[in-house]
């Protein structure tokens, strides 16, 4: 068989438990820092405005539709290409004074007399700015109900450190994404906050897959200390995650280069999200349980012991 | 020991299977281009109206595929997007304003598979292509109108009996009297405490001050009432616009969710959402002959307008009222059981009625409505033209003096009731809207979306399939054997749950579902190489891997469903149909690839003695 870790040893991971909290301990203050100095790049969803995608014939002259806005009453409007050359992708933020509503198709006329050439619509999309500061509000809350939901759960079907070992690598993860959304500049949308649940999801999947083998191991070797037993299993479980991973890397890719600049944002917040995921469930959920002095008997099925001493109590 | 699964298991994984594709299978049928000619309230759609259909398309040499009489309406399948757009345009001419013909596209299931209730997977916008306005009520307004609306009555009722006020204002969404005198107080409070329905009543004597305060309860009924009002409306402005399987919902407390599917003038749609109606409530003139006017002798001071039930109006030009002043109108009985409008009217409106009709005892008054309808032309400054559209909707003879609530009797059916307390609602927004989001699509867009989504699940798919069976050799192909039937699977529950939309993020939901679900055949055949490297035998390898793993598996999959129904809880739109995917994908993968694999695992290597398994 192939075998993708070939093994007979236990890794000692917990070992290079202080470098991991290093590296992490970094990245985490660096993802704060930039998300305090660069904030995030709020998508259109979330600050409101209009954005308008066309097609054009031939490959767009940007700066020329730049000046074409800016000449006509749109100054300040962000142009770029979308996907192609050909494709334009025209950002006006919210304004005070004009009916935005309108802002869309008034934008799209003017191209279409200026341009020599067909223009076609691709998109056009308005959001008002209440929406979007209910949307921002409504996203952080969900991701909080999400960590508190995954909390409980996990301290009902395993124990209280290994809850908050998981939902610390949780929050490490959502912290880190966000810090690369951050340091560079994408577009933070909708697509890319259900990406951030999606990545809560995998990583906890993870997580909980390293979590019940450290009890299954508790549970069944009567020798070894928290550390011994945490780096058997983790050793254990190794050629799973990487598997895993790798299967679920290798269809992000796909979607990555193959699902079109609308899903682009989505696809590069899962893939980084899967990768520093998969490091989390095993150096941060383990060893932040670890820290916290999960024992033997903190995993030990409270039924079991029972019935021993009734044994035991009988003639 | 070997490893049999009973009958009913291999049975059950067989008939769930097969029920999955069998509701799958419209997916791949595609979709027909088509001509949906529908009814306008006045009219309907019959055999004669799909004989007239079928002789234009024989006029301009279109071919239908097929033409099918459902509820009321005609479905006309055609063979390529040009020939749609000519029947359009034909039937269009040839049946008049009328009729509502829309383009569409219609699936092209076979008639056994519908026979069975199988549909394909509904497409949202960022997929077909369309408009979706999100609108919000202006709630304050309508508190504004209802409480200003008690303001009035007020004051008019404290005047009838006599009783002078200092000021009787709103405050919020109270209205405060205050008395002159302090002997004034008890009957102020004896007159306002017959109990304006949905008002309570704080009596503040030291400050000869009475407060009356809107229940919560008529708060409530009140945004719940402007909420459905506008919905109505919106729902007959949107049949005006000739749109197939158009979407106007309530979302949330004070929004309305509209999606025009296929609808790329945007302005258009926008300008007849908006349109605003009125009403107009005026004396007949029947000293003159409306023969005469036909003739256009219309005498001076007068109007002539079209009846709605046919033939002509004559109208005098003095306005009673226009609708502006009613609250309220509802269809019901009267103590004969004969069907009634009932018309609430505001404090002004309701004195100017009484003045007017105070001298008009027996005479007939009718009420006109007023559209702006666009027309779909431009004039020179690219502007649209608006018509203004009028009828007069109803003729009532005035039976008494009429006040602020009135009603209007003598209707021939419950049903033209209910169409004109609807026409005078229509009339009297108590909230104004606005779009407070907009989204259009494309329709090349959305195919580009389509086509991408679908490279991405094929790509993904592969990829997957490759590694699977190169790194678990048998073992891998029986995963892979489960992880396509998870597609059908997740089609299959898709096309079947009515409220399930596919959109790009769903599509992509799918691609991360083909790249997880592999996580439990994974875990599980782990487990079985760990099994056998312990030295047991494969049989109980196969036993202990599955055993063992299924816990974690459980565990592990509950975390994530939590993740996704929050998603779908807080989501919306295509955020929405992400949520669906995921949390679906992984219920159907845990069945195939716990239950699935299995069961074909059973049925090749369980049954017999082996000494070696290919994991």
């Amino acid at each position: 068989m192939h075998e993708l870790i070939k093994t007979n040893k236990t890794i000692p991971f917990m070992r290079f438990r202080w470098g991991a909290w290093l590296v992490s301990g970094f990245l985490l203050i660096a993802s704060i820092a930039s998300l305090a100095v660069n904030q995030l790049n709020w998508g259109l969803d979330f600050t409101g405005g209009t954005v308008i995608e066309v097609g054009y014939e031939r490959d767009a002259n940007l700066s020329e539709i730049r000046s074409t806005l800016d000449s006509n009453g749109f100054p300040g409007a962000v142009v770029q290409n979308f996907g192609t050359q050909k494709d334009v992708l025209i950002r006006i933020e919210p304004q005070e004074d004009v009916n935005a509503q309108e802002v869309g198709e008034s934008i799209l006329q003017l191209l279409k007399n200026t341009a020599d050439g067909e223009v076609t619509m691709r998109r056009i999309e308005f959001v008002g700015p209440q929406v979007g500061e209910q949307l921002t509000e409504q996203g952080g809350l969900a991701m909080l109900t999400a960590l508190i939901c995954i909390l409980i759960y996990i301290a009902i079907r395993f124990e209280w450190r290994l809850a908050i070992g998981a939902v610390g690598g949780l929050a490490h993860d959502v912290i880190l994404t966000l810090g690369l959304f951050s340091v560079l500049g994408l577009e933070f949308d909708l697509t890319v906050l259900a990406a951030l649940l999606a990545v809560i999801g995998y990583s906890i999947n993870d997580t909980v897959v390293v979590c019940d083998r450290i009890r299954e191991n508790f549970r069944k070797y009567r020798k070894g200390d928290a550390e011994e037993i945490i780096n058997g299993a983790l050793t254990d479980t190794m050629s799973r995650t990487v598997i895993t991973s790798l299967t679920t890397i290798l269809v992000l890719l796909a979607l990555f280069f193959l699902g079109g600049a609308l899903i682009h944002g989505f696809a590069t917040a899962l893939l980084f999200g899967v990768i520093v995921g998969t490091y989390s469930s095993i150096y941060i959920a383990s060893s932040l349980a670890l820290a916290l002095g999960v024992s033997r008997e903190d995993l030990m099925p409270p039924e079991v012991e029972k019935e021993g001493e009734d044994l035991e109590m009988m003639p | 020991m070997l490893n049999k699964f009973p009958l009913w298991k291999n049975l059950m994984v067989i008939v769930i299977l097969a029920v999955a594709a069998v509701y799958a299978l419209p997916n791949l049928y595609g979709e027909d281009y088509a001509v949906q000619v529908s009814a306008t309230r006045t009219t309907v759609v019959d055999t004669q109206v799909m004989g007239q259909v079928e002789e234009t398309l024989k006029e301009i040499d279109v071919t239908p595929k097929a033409m099918a009489l459902e509820d009321g309406q005609l479905l006309v399948r055609l063979s390529s997007d040009s020939e749609q757009l000519r029947a359009r345009e034909a039937i269009l001419q040839a049946l008049g304003n009328d009729y509502i013909v829309a383009l569409n596209l219609a699936p092209a299931t076979p008639d056994w598979l519908e026979a069975m209730g199988a549909t394909p997977m509904k497409l949202g916008l960022d997929l077909r292509g369309g408009v979706h306005f999100l609108m919000e009520v202006d709630m304050n307004e309508a508190m504004r109108k209802i409480v200003g609306q008690m303001r009035d009555t007020v004051r008019l009722d404290l005047r009838e009996e006599r009783i002078r006020y200092s000021s009787v204002e709103r405050d919020g969404n109270d209205v405060v009297v205050r008395v002159r005198k302090a002997e004034d107080f008890a009957d102020a409070v004896r007159v306002l405490d017959r109990a304006y329905e949905g008002f309570v009543l704080i009596e503040d004597e030291a400050a000869q001050k009475i407060t009356l305060r809107m229940t919560e309860a008529k708060i409530a009924e009140t945004k719940d009432y402007a909420i459905s009002q506008n919905v109505t409306i919106l729902r007959n402005r949107v049949n005006e616009l000739g749109v197939a399987e158009p979407v106007v919902q309530r979302q949330g407390a004070d929004r309305i969710v509209v999606q025009l599917p296929g609808v790329q003038d945007t302005a258009r749609a926008k300008e007849i959402l908006g349109a605003t109606a009125t009403l107009e409530f005026r004396l007949v003139d029947d000293e003159n002959s409306v023969r005469e006017a036909e003739q256009g002798r219309v005498p001076f001071g007068s109007e002539m307008y079209p009846n709605r039930n046919g033939g002509n109006v004559l109208l005098k030009e003095e306005v009673i009222l226009t609708g502006d002043h009613i609250v309220n109108a509802s269809s019901g009985f009267d103590e004969n059981q004969r069907p009634q409008v009932n018309i609430s009217l505001d404090g002004t409106g309701g004195e100017k009625m009484s003045l007017a009709t105070r001298d008009n005892v027996g005479k007939p008054m009718a009420t006109l409505f007023i559209e702006f309808k666009a027309t779909g032309e431009r004039d020179a400054n690219d502007n649209i033209v608006f018509e203004r559209h009028e009828e007069v909707i109803n003729v009532a003879t005035i039976q008494a003096r009429l006040g602020s609530s009135f009603r209007i009797t003598g209707l021939d059916s419950p049903q033209e009731a209910q169409n004109l307390a609807l026409l005078l609602r229509a009339g009297a927004l108590i909230a104004p809207i606005q779009i407070v989001e907009e989204r259009t699509v494309g329709p090349s867009l959305g195919q580009e979306n389509i086509e991408m989504g679908m490279q991405a699940i094929i790509w993904g798919f592969v990829l997957v399939l490759g590694f699977m069976v190169m790194y678990y050799k048998k073992f891998g192909m029986v995963a892979n054997l489960a992880l396509a039937s998870n597609l059908v699977l997740i089609v299959g529950v898709m096309s079947l749950i009515p409220g399930a939309t596919l959109t790009l993020p769903g599509m992509a939901g799918i691609v991360l579902t083909v790249g997880m679900a592999v996580d439990a055949n994974v875990l599980i055949f782990e487990r079985i190489r760990e099994e056998i490297k312990a030295n047991r035998s494969p049989q109980q390898a196969i036993h202990h891997g599955y055993d063992s793993a299924l816990s974690t598996i459980a565990d592990a999959n509950i975390t994530t469903l939590i993740a996704a129904i929050i998603l779908f809880a807080v989501g919306t739109g295509p955020i929405k149909g992400f949520a669906v995917t995921l949390a679906i994908g992984i219920v159907t993968s845990m069945f195939t690839s716990i239950v699935g694999t299995r069961a074909v695992i059973n049925a090749v290597w369980g049954g017999k003695r082996i000494d070696k398994l290919s994991v």
